[in-house]
């Protein structure tokens, strides 16, 4: 009976499950519905676990058997993308092992030890700093997003609306670690920067030796060389061992595995911000250095490929960010945006981070379309795709930042539902 | 606001042509007010920790690889469209296709509106600087094999994609100079990002 779809997910073995007597009439949670949409392997009947003794202690923890979300990968090349699944993750901090990667020429082999980072250009004096040293200055560490600024792009043109996409191919280009390093600013200070000096080039050594320009005004703010993630050093698919990190701006500019940093009164216009990243508009004209991530939410639950077995209570969740400071609100909307209510913020809401967001929802059983809106401390407030169309035009790339929408059929199907609205 | 961009390079360009600037710094601007998230250094801290080591001109030298758009950081040097052929056919045509626009890769060669994507979105419409193409090219190209190609080759193949552009004619030949003199089509589309949160969606 267990169907499965091309993303693993078994949709039929989860209403089986939770329509069937497996549930007892208990409303199933989600973490259950998702286990109950593994494969049920006979051979893997357990012992009751009170009568044999358990496994021993060891040096490295696992995953429990059932529990093995995964990253999507777009495709094996040198450049190219994995994904988070945010409809499988809880609170906000992402598995290190489960952050997105966005890679132009691989994942480099580095080692720390051999690792230099070159800081020059207007600058007294231009320095070079190995993993020891950049550990000895004075350390940060912060809360914080990273998203690419194509993610969502699947959403956004209007004859291509999809509709059987996941949290995870949509929106799974985003990532939430506690980073770790020293504020580029400290490092800055040591070299000292001269008068004039009004960006910076930071390159990575990648075999992309992928290079953005940023403006002084942030690298003096709030940037950080990041060499930490989440308790340990950083991952390799982070940039191991250390990466820009430029808070509540676009991924692509938070160079991995950063080998130098020049300091400039002028961009250095690399590919990566000519290009790429740049958003052709409406009037004919492309915005350049569109840095900042602008607010936005979308619900990781209930979404395609979820079904709901039943008509009653459940719990709508789902993140909402933005690059301008803190969300302040998060409205969600199940009757297809003409009407909206305050979601639940989880605490503590950080700035430039994910929030978790929650609405107790009491569905009844008729088809609707749900939706998420989020606003920021700067009153913006999330668009819509057609407020971007309007903004932007239809051909505009990156910075997709508009509402998502779930339909939910009569069965209690999920899936994507912007489309219905247009 | 592009022209703000124009002046910001000028200004540069003539700063580069006369000595360097003084050896005096001052602290850097700061930002209107430091975030909330981003602690300051102890007040007691030093000046200077001295961690870390100086970097010779010739250790800045081997790692300073960028191009700016007014042509500093472009080495010494030549190539031809001709010879910018056979570059291309040995090392990139795999990748990018007979005329620059077959793929499997990006394509190379302009054929659509600007802002289309992918065939307007090339080198020919769409890239603002020749610099950048350059830059690029040295820094990551050919991808399997990057950093391999001789200056020499870099300016032979610019010369040759810019043609397959229809930007530089056949028997150009591009140096330092020649190349950071290219006026790209693009090169008036850009504007500097003008979102700034509130109430108006850009």
């Amino acid at each position: 009976m267990p169907t499965r779809d091309k993303h693993g997910f078994s949709r039929r073995a989860w209403l089986a499950a939770a329509a069937g007597g497996a549930a007892g009439g208990l409303v199933l949670t989600r973490m259950d519905a998702l286990k109950a949409a593994l494969p049920q392997d006979p051979s893997a009947q357990l012992p009751d676990p009170t009568k044999v003794p358990g496994r021993f202690v060891s040096e490295l923890g696992r995953r429990a058997t059932r529990e093995q979300p995964r990253r999507l990968v777009r495709s094996l090349a040198l450049s190219s993308s994995s994904r988070t699944p945010l409809h499988e993750l809880q609170g906000t901090i992402t598995p290190s092992d489960l952050h997105f990667e966005r890679h132009h020429a691989g994942v480099p082999e580095i080692l720390a030890e051999d690792h230099e980072l070159l800081v020059h250009g207007m600058v007294d004096r231009p320095m070079v700093f190995r993993m020891a040293d950049l550990r000895r200055y004075p350390q940060a560490s912060r809360i914080c997003f990273i998203e690419c600024s194509g993610n969502g792009g699947g959403a956004y043109s209007r004859t291509r609306m999809p509709t059987t996409i996941t949290a995870q191919q949509l929106d799974g280009l985003l990532s939430t670690s506690e980073w770790t390093g020293v504020m580029l600013s400290t490092i800055l200070r040591e070299v000292g920067v001269r008068r004039g000096a009004s960006w910076i080039l930071a390159e990575g050594r990648d075999a992309a030796v992928m290079a953005r320009s940023v403006p002084l005004e942030k690298a003096m703010d709030d940037a950080m060389l990041a060499y930490g993630q989440n308790g340990e050093a950083i991952r390799p698919e982070q940039g191991y061992p250390v990466r820009l990190l430029l808070p509540g701006w676009e991924g692509n500019a938070m160079v991995k595995w950063l080998r130098r940093i020049e300091v400039s009164d002028r961009p250095t216009m690399t590919r990566d911000e000519t290009s790429r990243y740049t958003d052709p508009l409406r009037d004919g004209t492309a915005r350049q250095f569109s840095f900042v991530m602008d607010a936005k939410s979308v619900i990781t639950f209930p979404s395609y490929p979820y079904v709901l077995p039943e008509r009653g209570w459940w719990e709508i969740e789902g993140l909402a960010w933005t690059g301008r400071g803190r969300i302040t609100r998060v409205e969600v909307s199940t009757d297809g945006g003409r009407s909206w209510t305050p979601a639940a913020l989880q605490q503590p809401v950080l700035p430039n981070s994910t929030v978790r967001f929650r609405h107790l929802w009491n569905w009844d059983g008729r088809e609707t379309v749900i939706l998420s809106r989020a606003t920021d401390e700067t009153g913006y407030v999330q668009p819509t795709v057609q407020q971007l169309w309007d903004a932007r035009g239809e051909r505009t790339s990156y910075h997709h930042n508009h509402q998502r929408a779930w339909k939910i059929a009569g069965d209690g199907a999920v899936t994507f539902g912007l489309g219905d609205l247009l | 606001m592009r022209r703000l961009f124009a002046c910001v390079v000028v200004l540069a360009a003539a700063a580069c042509a006369s000595e360097p600037p003084p050896a005096d710094s001052e602290p850097p601007a700061q930002a209107s007010e430091p975030a909330a998230d981003a602690p300051a250094l102890p007040g007691h801290a030093p000046e200077r920790f001295g961690f870390g080591t100086a970097a010779s001109p010739e250790r800045v030298a081997l790692w300073d690889i960028d191009v700016k758009p007014d042509g500093e950081g472009l080495p010494p040097g030549s190539g031809s469209v001709a010879d910018g052929q056979r570059v291309y056919e040995v090392s990139c045509l795999q990748c990018h296709g007979p005329t620059g626009t077959e793929g499997p890769n990006d394509r190379l060669v302009s054929t659509g509106d600007w802002d289309q994507w992918p065939p307007g979105r090339a080198i020919g419409a769409y890239w603002p600087y020749a610099s950048t193409l350059f830059d690029y090219t040295r820094r990551a190209m050919p991808q399997t094999t990057p950093g391999t190609l001789a200056d020499d080759e870099v300016y032979a193949v610019v010369a040759y994609v810019l043609h397959l552009n229809g930007l530089v004619p056949a028997d150009a030949v591009l140096d330092a100079a020649s190349l950071a003199a290219i006026e790209m089509p693009a090169s008036e589309r850009f504007v500097p990002d003008n979102r700034t949160g509130g109430s108006v969606v850009r």
